[in-house]
């Protein structure tokens, strides 16, 4: 096939997305197609792909644009194929307002939660508001933009002192800000792959420094991972029936990942869902499928034939 | 069950690399580097300025006439040459130099880490200004000392703090400072601080570090001493033609006692053997024509003058009250104050999502603090772009205030 890797782009995670574009690139030559890399922030996506007609596109962006449906919805006005979710269940998935609506909705367990608008802030006097939300989600609590990747723009608050603070940091990732219970326990990710999303192996993240925030993500060493995760018989069955719930709930295809913690009760709470996970060197997801014994080529293959299905 | 270690060298690093991690702030700045974002953040020159075809002419004559020594190892000091045009340079801020006391580094940030290789043991202390320049800290912070900081006013370093510093039981290794157009302040240290800083370290026995890369780039007011024209026993000097030239070619220089010359030389060649002798060659030709360079350097000047005119106009009408910054009288940076509630750090999204660059405070300081600083850089943009960029900050701290009123029932 004639793939069109997807990477780059103007978000933050541009740097890592290229990471895992490179190793796309490489892994699906590797398998036979030609496949060539297109960042969009380098050149005009769409004269680009007008030109070169690939196959398929091949979604390695993360971050806004990338995860949001926006180049999903460009895709398919060009009427060309494209790995993982959706447009719209993109949109809905990496809005982690929208994402935990649908997730609660659908009965998957997700740490309660408030929102809070930023033009309500600024507008509407909202920050009146904010004694309200610590009354219903209590502390300590994570706060988060409801649109961004790569635990960007996340911060951990204990006292109510810092919150505004914290909301604050969050509204400059976001036009709205989470603000979460926080549950203390063992952190996981479930990756699923192919046509009928199998489970991998759960890996489970265990940050030297505590929080698994962007620098334990990107700094090689910084974070400790087991695969499969030391969890209970139940739990792991539990983490991977709420993975794939999840799943279901927000209609993910081809490739995702579910990030859960898991209490001291061996109870999971899915956080949230990522429709293009990263496929790095240190990335989660190539290392839960080394872990089942699968190659990078592997995985790409599985995930090829899970969107070419489709076509 | 396996355990996957991402790096599995991780258990075998050194220890003074444990503060070098992936950080937010560097993400944001890969988006940055995009076009569309006016960038306010680096403090690189501005070479386009040059007259390319004159550097095109010196290239090729290094290459036509020097040819076999341009792609040749050299010595460990650098080309006595150079060390000359670097005496030469000196001359013009009033500095007296013998070519022997130089050594040519890779830029004055190898300087400034063979400096740490010579002087800094783990846990010595380093007396540095706050805010001060964030390569400097982070040259230093690899081999391990402590930072003493010490503030910086109008008039640039307060050396009354380091004065009772050192009655307290402080003892520095030696006082890193940048008297003039200080990055990232853009301050200039009075003449009365420094002949205080020069009494104060000569009788203490402190040596001073005395880093000099902006002297030159000085757009009004008469030039004050060099703290190693004050006392050249005591001052370890650092000169670069970064900014007077190209900071391409990485021509830096250290001048000082012979026998720390003689360990820096050995450090030198420790470290990569000898500078490029193919930029040095370009650099000492581009210097051997008096009226060349110093027309380059004047266009320089005038260009970012023109700049910091450009930012400088656009703060004062754009800006809310509640921020103030400094007037620099050279260099490339204005440094910024804003109400202490803010965070330059987790504003850094939202300005580069409005495509708009600048560096947090944060990075200036090793102890955490200039949360509510920010530094601008007028070195590169166009003038349009610098008002352009300064509009579009001036937005998202007014969006910032609103928010925090809100957030704080006010």
């Amino acid at each position: 096939m004639r793939i069109a890797v997807l990477a780059g782009g103007r978000t933050p995670e541009r740097d890592v997305s290229l990471r895992s574009g490179h190793r796309m690139t490489l892994s699906l030559g590797e398998l036979g197609h030609e496949a060539w890399l297109v960042d969009p922030a380098e050149v005009p996506l769409v004269e680009t792909l007008s030109e070169r007609r690939p196959d398929l596109c091949w979604l390695a962006l993360h971050g806004k644009e990338g995860e949001d449906g926006t180049v999903q919805r460009l895709l398919d006005l060009l009427q060309i194929p494209y790995t993982g979710t959706a447009a719209f269940d993109c949109e809905v998935a990496f809005d982690k307002v929208l994402a935990k609506d649908a997730l609660q909705r659908a009965g998957v367990p997700t740490p309660p939660w408030v929102v809070i608008e930023g033009w309500a802030l600024r507008d509407l006097g909202g920050g009146a508001a904010l004694g309200k939300a610590i009354e219903r989600i209590g502390l300590p609590c994570v706060v988060k933009p409801s649109r961004s990747g790569s635990a960007l723009g996340i911060s951990f608050v204990e006292r109510e002192g810092d919150l505004p603070q914290a909301v604050m940091a969050a509204l400059s990732f976001s036009g709205a800000a989470l603000i979460e219970a926080k549950v203390a326990g063992r952190e996981v990710a479930a990756a699923l792959v192919g046509t009928a999303l199998e489970p991998l192996p759960i890996v489970e993240i265990v940050p030297k420094e505590g929080v698994y925030d962007y620098a334990a993500r990107y700094t090689a060493g910084a974070t400790e991972y087991f695969c499969p995760a030391r969890l209970s018989e139940g739990a792991s069955a539990a983490v991977a029936a709420f993975a794939a719930a999840a799943a279901e709930a927000l209609h993910l295809r081809d490739l995702t990942r579910v990030d859960l913690i898991v209490d001291a009760n061996d109870r999971p709470w899915v956080l949230e869902v990522n429709v293009s996970p990263g496929m790095t060197e240190t990335s989660l997801v190539p290392m839960a499928a080394q872990a089942q014994g699968l190659s990078l080529g592997d995985l790409c293959d599985i995930v090829l034939r899970s969107a070419v299905d489709r076509i | 069950m396996a355990e996957f270690s991402i790096d599995r060298f991780v258990d075998r690093y050194a220890e003074r690399t444990s503060g070098m991690s992936a950080s937010e702030v560097r993400a944001l700045f890969a988006v940055a580097a995009r076009p569309e974002v006016v960038s306010l953040a680096g403090g690189m020159p501005y070479v386009e300025a040059l007259p390319g075809q004159e550097v095109l002419e010196v290239a090729t004559q290094v290459l036509r006439d020097l040819g076999p020594t341009a792609l040749q190892y050299g010595g460990g000091q650098g080309q006595l040459a150079l060390r000359d045009r670097a005496v030469m340079l000196m001359a013009e801020e009033g500095v007296d130099a013998d070519p022997d006391d130089v050594v040519i580094t890779t830029g004055a940030q190898q300087a400034l880490d063979l400096l740490g290789k010579i002087f800094i043991d783990p846990g010595d202390t380093i007396a540095v200004e706050a805010p001060a320049y964030v390569g400097a800290l982070t040259a230093f912070a690899a081999y391990q000392p402590r930072f003493l900081t010490i503030e910086l006013d109008d008039e640039g370093m307060i050396v009354e703090q380091l004065e009772r510093a050192i009655v307290r039981g402080e003892r520095p290794t030696f006082v890193y400072t940048v008297p003039n157009f200080g990055n990232p302040a853009g301050v200039t240290m009075s003449r009365r601080r420094r002949e205080h800083l020069v009494a104060l370290c000569r009788e203490t026995g402190f040596p001073i570090v005395e880093d000099n890369p902006y002297g030159l780039l000085r757009f009004e007011g008469e030039p004050l001493p060099c703290l190693r024209s004050l006392d050249p026993r005591n001052v370890i000097y650092l000169g670069t033609v970064s900014k007077t030239f190209s900071p391409g070619v990485r021509v830096g220089w250290v001048l000082a006692d012979p026998s720390v010359i003689q360990r820096l030389v050995l450090a030198k060649e420790a470290a990569d053997l000898c500078g490029s002798n193919l930029t040095m060659l370009l650099t000492e030709r581009w210097f051997s024509n008096d009226a060349r360079w110093r027309s380059a350097l004047t266009g320089l000047i005038d260009t970012y003058r023109w700049r910091r005119d450009a930012m400088l106009d656009a703060l004062e009408e754009q800006f809310p009250g509640t921020a103030s910054w400094t007037h620099p009288s050279g260099g490339f940076y204005v440094w910024v104050a804003l109400p202490t509630w803010s965070d330059t750090t987790a504003m850094l999204a939202a300005a580069v999502e409005r495509r708009v660059a600048y560096v947090p405070g944060t990075a200036f300081y090793p102890d955490g603090r200039g949360v509510d600083r920010m530094r601008l850089a007028y070195c590169y943009p166009t003038e349009d772009r610098i008002r352009e960029g300064v509009a579009r900050l001036a937005t998202l701290l007014e969006d910032d205030e609103r928010l925090y009123r809100s957030l704080h029932g006010s």
